[in-house]
């Protein structure tokens, strides 16, 4: 699948598209086909994300896994700070960008 | 000495002020009195070749000291900014001014607002953005800060002059 | 200390109401992230993986305990509790808000603070001997030309868009704690025959993709023609660096493209250009600011004695603290290297209470290392024990400076844009598999570097072992490097050969440790070794 993603432009924090608009959880992202410059070109001008971009993604029985590490570490995290992630209370989420 | 220090017109005349010369909006990003030239800048290298024109348009690269010796017959250099990441423009207006050269020093280009204060203390005194100002933001740029820490191609006094007025002018 | 006077309040508080009106034209839509990028970054203001990062400047590395206090309220109000330390004596904060950032840097203003030209193609803050002022080996404080320099470059008008960035390290001893031959322009102040004050001149040094040692591109420079050299050297590059590739575009690059010594013949033309226009600053500035830097009152006929008969303090104070110039007092060296921590980081509680120890027993100075460790340059002897007692507490009393688990770091994938592979997990696992003591201790001096990607911020050039991530077909791997160091006999580390992946390159770096010890002669340091035995010993220790 394609997915969209890029940060918040007021706050930085990553998000993704999710048909509607932009969630901070790589979970909702919304596979957008031929879409994304539209999308992209549209949301920027309207200052609601900075930097967008298109990367490829898979729909897992988990979740949205982002094909490369760099998007999967935004969408969960540092991993070496677990307790700054989007799970904080599960320790072996981080497992999940390797 | 006057404590609040806004930037003055570089050497080549020019209010300090913010108010461009009169001549319209057309020039109001131009600060100097004398009337704009209206031939057309050619090359560094056409001209060097000839002796009639008086006004230049430098690319990002050209070694502006090869003007050195033809100052005399200049009224106008453009200098070019491909992109705005090209710095290679502000050197050449201060060695210009180094030069001697007091005629018009103009920024074309892909020039940025936000910068133009420090082009005008290098000794750019009119502009011509490839994208149009917004005056606000012209106003902003150029009355930002209220003193300078080094000389420059302008008259501006740095703040270690203002710390020890006794010193001689020098 | 150097305190702002009112035109230096002025400059600064004019920077953040002009970074207000950009961030609010930014938010309005007026300007797009490109126009906006190089605005926000001569501000230390970057995008990173997670949010906006600042990078604030803390000049020479010099700062009180006023500044400390206010980085711990940021660290608290504005980002998530902590802050971390780079290996340009800046700290920086990983979740800052763009709509908030003005104010940050209002709070910042308010204690003397700024994020002026902390990235982008300007030149970057200045760094120095983190124990300037107070080592004893140094000729003269270095640092009120520091703050000269500073004021200098801080919103050149020629320099406004400079080919790439541009980092000053200037030093006073002939022992070299800043790395100042990676630097693009570094002095090192000297004494001539006639007893005169003077700059040794370093130029063309830098890290990267393409690392270089800087030359010596003069022997002495009188110190008050610095302004006009040091204007000299940017126009020449200004005037000659490429502009089509950015990563060809520093000056090392340039400097290694005409050669040395063409090189050094521009720089002498301009600069006695410049000497001309008379743009240099006068005695009577230098002896403003010098006063600034005057030594604090130190309290005559203390005793060096230390009470040892704590045996975890008195192995603190072997490897912790250095040599001071006045009798009775040391040098107190602050790890934030705990073992399986990330180099550098500290929380706002522990800045707290290295504010409060540097007001209480070191004159109110701390200084910050490109090591990514804190210094009190100024402690009484007597008073180490309870500075010790103190840091114990707050967990900032490991015994480890310059050994195998004082690991520079950058902070790689974790939080960077630009990493190809992360670096903070290697260091703790290197740190976890070293930590026994009594090994780190016998393995004596031995600098662990590890950058995220080639652009090298964590130093790995320099590193006695070096380590660089690499995006392996979108895996994380790791290259080995050996040789480098960054002190005054700099050298550049080299490849070991094929790299490895992160459990794998733990094990290489034990395994080249232990051919270390197996082959050292006595009082060798591991480069020391390496450098009398070359790398294929250790590369048949690696790969067999």
């Amino acid at each position: 699948m394609k997915i969209l993603t890029g940060n918040d432009l007021k706050t930085g924090s990553v998000v993704w598209w999710d048909g509607q608009g932009w969630s901070i959880y790589v979970d909702d992202a919304v596979d957008v086909g031929d879409a994304a410059d539209g999308i992209m070109a549209r949301e920027e001008a309207a200052c609601r994300v900075n930097n967008p971009y298109a990367i490829d993604g898979e729909k897992t029985a988990d979740g949205v896994r982002p094909a490369h590490i760099k998007d999967r570490v935004r969408a969960y995290g540092p991993t070496v700070r677990p307790d700054l992630t989007l799970k904080p209370a599960d320790p072996e989420a981080g497992n999940w960008v390797i | 000495m006057v404590d609040r220090n806004p930037v003055a017109g570089g050497p080549g005349g020019g209010p300090g002020t913010l108010e461009p010369a009169p001549g319209g909006e057309r020039d109001w990003l131009r600060f100097r009195d004398d009337p704009a030239p209206d031939e057309p800048a050619v090359t560094l290298d056409a001209f060097l070749d000839q002796s009639n024109a008086g006004s230049v348009r430098l690319e990002a690269g050209d070694d502006v000291r090869r003007l050195g010796p033809v100052l005399d017959r200049l009224r106008l250099v453009e200098v070019d900014f491909p992109r705005f990441r090209d710095g290679r423009g502000f050197s050449s207006a201060r060695v210009l001014r180094e030069m001697g050269y007091t005629g018009e020093i103009k920024a074309t280009g892909d020039v940025l607002v936000d910068l133009i204060y420090f082009m005008r203390r290098c000794g750019f005194d009119s502009f011509a953005p490839n994208v149009p100002f917004n005056r606000e933001d012209v106003n902003a740029a150029m009355s930002r800060y209220p003193y300078v820490y080094q000389p420059a191609a302008d008259d501006a006094v740095p703040i270690w002059k203002l710390r020890h007025p006794d010193l001689a002018n020098g | 200390m150097y305190r702002y006077d009112k035109y230096d309040q002025a400059m600064v508080d004019a920077r953040v109401e002009e970074f207000r009106d950009q961030a609010r034209r930014r938010i309005e839509g007026h300007l797009t992230d490109d126009q906006f990028k190089p605005l926000r970054l001569k501000n230390g203001l970057y995008l990173q993986l997670h949010a906006y990062m600042l990078r604030v400047a803390i000049p020479y590395g010099t700062f009180d305990s006023r500044q400390m206090r206010k980085l711990a309220h940021i660290a608290r109000t504005y980002d998530r509790g902590y802050g971390h330390f780079t290996t340009r004596q800046n700290i920086q904060y990983n979740w800052i808000k763009l709509e908030e950032a003005a104010d940050l840097l209002g709070e910042l203003a308010t204690v003397e603070m700024h994020a002026i030209q902390t990235s982008g193609e300007s030149v970057r803050n200045i760094s120095a001997d983190q124990y300037a002022g107070a080592a004893a080996d140094e000729i003269i404080d270095p640092r009120p030309w520091c703050e000269m320099i500073r004021q200098m470059t801080t919103f050149m008008p020629e320099f406004s868009y400079l080919p790439r960035k541009f980092k000053i390290a200037v030093i006073a001893s002939k022992v070299d704690r800043a790395a100042l031959r990676w630097h693009d322009f570094a002095l090192r102040i000297v004494k001539n025959d006639a007893g005169e004050i003077g700059f040794e001149v370093y130029a063309g040094g830098g890290m990267g993709r393409t690392p270089f040692i800087a030359f010596k591109i003069r022997d002495f420079l009188p110190t008050d023609q610095i302004f006009s050299y040091l204007q000299a050297v940017l126009r020449v590059w200004n005037r000659n660096a490429r502009r089509d590739n950015i990563h060809k575009q520093r000056m090392k690059i340039l400097v290694h493209e005409l050669g040395e010594e063409e090189f050094a013949r521009q720089v002498e033309e301009e600069f006695q250009h410049f000497l001309t226009l008379a743009t240099d600053f006068p005695q009577a500035e230098y002896d403003r600011i010098a006063a600034y830097f005057a030594p604090p009152p130190f309290e005559q006929g203390l005793s060096d004695e230390i009470d040892r008969s704590d045996p975890e303090f008195a192995l603190w104070v072997d490897r912790q603290t250095v040599a001071h110039k006045a009798p009775g007092y040391a040098i107190a060296n602050i790890s934030l290297k705990p073992i399986g921590g990330i180099p550098g980081d500290i929380s706002a509680d522990q800045m707290d209470l290295v504010a409060d120890l540097a007001e209480r027993y070191s004159f109110d100075e701390i200084r910050a290392t490109h090591a990514q460790n804190l210094v009190l340059p100024h402690v009484r002897k007597q008073d180490l024990y309870a500075v010790w007692q103190a840091l114990t507490e707050a967990g900032l009393a490991d015994v480890n400076l310059d050994l195998v688990t004082d690991i520079i770091a950058c902070p790689g994938l974790d939080y960077c844009s630009l990493a190809n592979a992360r670096s903070i997990p290697l260091a703790q696992k290197i740190a976890e598999r070293f930590a026994d003591r009594q090994r780190q201790q016998d393995l004596g001096e031995l600098k662990i570097k590890i950058s995220g990607c080639i652009n090298a911020c964590g130093h790995h050039h320099a590193g006695n072992i070096g380590i660089l991530g690499v995006d392996k077909k979108g895996s994380e791997s790791y290259q080995l490097l050996l040789g480098g160091s960054g002190d005054e006999e700099t050298s550049q580390a080299k490849i070991t050969g094929p790299g490895f992946d992160e459990n794998g390159i733990v094990d290489a770096i034990e395994r080249t440790v232990e051919r270390y010890r197996a082959i050292r002669e006595p009082g060798e340091r591991f480069i020391d070794t390496y450098r009398r035995v070359g790398m294929d010993q250790f590369k048949e220790a690696i790969y067999g």
